[in-house]
């Protein structure tokens, strides 16, 4: 019968909720100061944020051979 | 007071309170806090490869951990492991079914997996004189939009069904069903420590979801339409998600809710892909425009484009070294980018 069926799913809502609702949360101030310190840190070694040197770049155009 | 009445009283209440938590830890949002931070220098990154062999669209494609081989996929009916730095094509697996929506390497190299309207995840191994299968996951009952391998022997999937499933890749069988979403799940991130992962759905809700009990512990609301793309910040406690409503987002686990929107009143195209660089600050986002945008992670700025599709890009990935940006298209090729 769908009330049943529909009294399982509420359940289940109700159920999905307490647990979301029990979450203990950090301000955004902190979580922001977090992933801005994690940015900086890690930034010298982000290849595309500071680029990549030709010399060290495995994508760099190929180029010729000119036989003289 | 009918039991369906007290629910529905008691999910309000807890709605209210969840609300109510959020707007209590939200003091502030990224964009002001990074007021600060000196802007992202202006990205201009060159096409350095463009990978021709597909013939026709290009739904998907994804790294392999040495940074060197990739995988697409192309309604072509086939895979295509590429070597990234020659150009070559090192192996092509056909397709039992040419309508793939989803491709995956393992990190060890010797696997890899695809999916799409068969409802299917066929998993092949590389490594053998002659590429095999070694085996098809069938129990889903909606297309396969993602799969992500946890390691040789565990496979994680999304799916049109509703559900996210982790499989043992030993029996083929189902170890965890993950259920909540009511909509289309079209993508999926591991966390980098493995023990959780995220999914986004046509409902426009991100979850995150415990990998060992199978639980739902968290539900990201903001969206308002389709979730088509999603990825962990690579410190973990924030996650990205891209959306048919053309904006990008950003939560962070901890503060469990939004902290950053990444959108433009010229941008009226749908995000289908996205990926971070390295330190996180730069997200590649592939839109229905043809282009990629570059966006600044913390001050929400749009710092720079790649254009050279003449279809959608329905796909994008930086290797796990941050040394270049790949883009597939619907316009059948492959662009690295650094």
């Amino acid at each position: 019968m769908s009330t049943t069926n529909n009294i399982a799913q509420a359940r289940k809502l109700v159920e999905q909720l307490r647990i979301e609702a029990g979450y203990e949360r950090i301000k955004v101030s902190k979580a922001a100061a977090d992933l801005m310190s994690y940015c900086e840190q890690h930034a010298r070694s982000d290849p595309l944020l500071v680029g990549v040197p030709t010399s060290e770049n495995p994508f760099k155009d190929k180029k010729p051979c000119i036989i003289l | 007071m009918g039991e369906m009445e007290q629910m529905k009283k008691e999910a309000e209440a807890l709605k209210t309170q969840i609300e109510a938590a959020r707007k209590a830890a939200h003091d502030t949002d990224m964009a002001s806090a990074a007021s600060g931070v000196a802007p992202a220098p202006r990205v201009q990154l060159k096409t350095r490869r463009t990978l021709k062999g597909h013939l026709a669209k290009i739904y998907a494609m994804h790294w392999c951990t040495d940074n060197r081989l990739m995988v697409s996929a192309s309604q072509d009916g086939k895979l295509l492991i590429w070597d990234s730095h020659t150009g070559n094509k090192v192996n092509a697996v056909p397709l039992k079914s040419s309508w793939v929506m989803t491709c995956a390497y393992a990190p060890s190299g010797n696997l890899v997996a695809s999916g799409g309207l068969d409802n299917m995840c066929t998993v092949y191994n590389l490594k053998t004189p002659v590429i095999k299968t070694v085996k098809e996951l069938d129990a889903h009952t909606g297309y396969l939009s993602c799969a992500r391998f946890l390691s040789d022997t565990e496979i994680l999937t999304s799916s049109g069904d509703t559900t996210c499933v982790l499989w043992d890749l030993e029996t083929g069988k189902q170890k965890t069903v993950f259920l909540n979403h009511v909509g289309d799940c079209m993508c999926l991130s591991l966390s980098p420590d493995m023990n959780s992962f995220v999914s986004g759905a046509c409902d426009s809700l991100a979850k995150l979801w415990d990998i060992r009990d199978g639980q739902c512990k968290q539900t990201f609301q903001g969206h308002t339409s389709d979730i088509n793309a999603i990825s962990f910040y690579p410190s973990g406690n924030a996650i990205i998600t891209g959306s048919d409503d053309c904006t990008c987002k950003m939560y962070d686990i901890r503060a469990d809710q939004e902290v950053i929107s990444y959108q433009d009143a010229a941008l009226n195209s749908g995000v289908t892909s996205l990926d971070l660089s390295a330190s996180g600050r730069l997200i590649f986002a592939g839109y229905d425009d043809f282009n990629c945008n570059i966006w600044d992670s913390l001050k929400g700025e749009k710092v720079g484009v790649l254009s050279g599709h003449d279809n959608r890009v329905s796909c994008t990935g930086v290797p796990g070294d941050g040394m270049c940006v790949c883009t597939g298209s619907w316009d059948s090729f492959l662009k690295i980018w650094n």
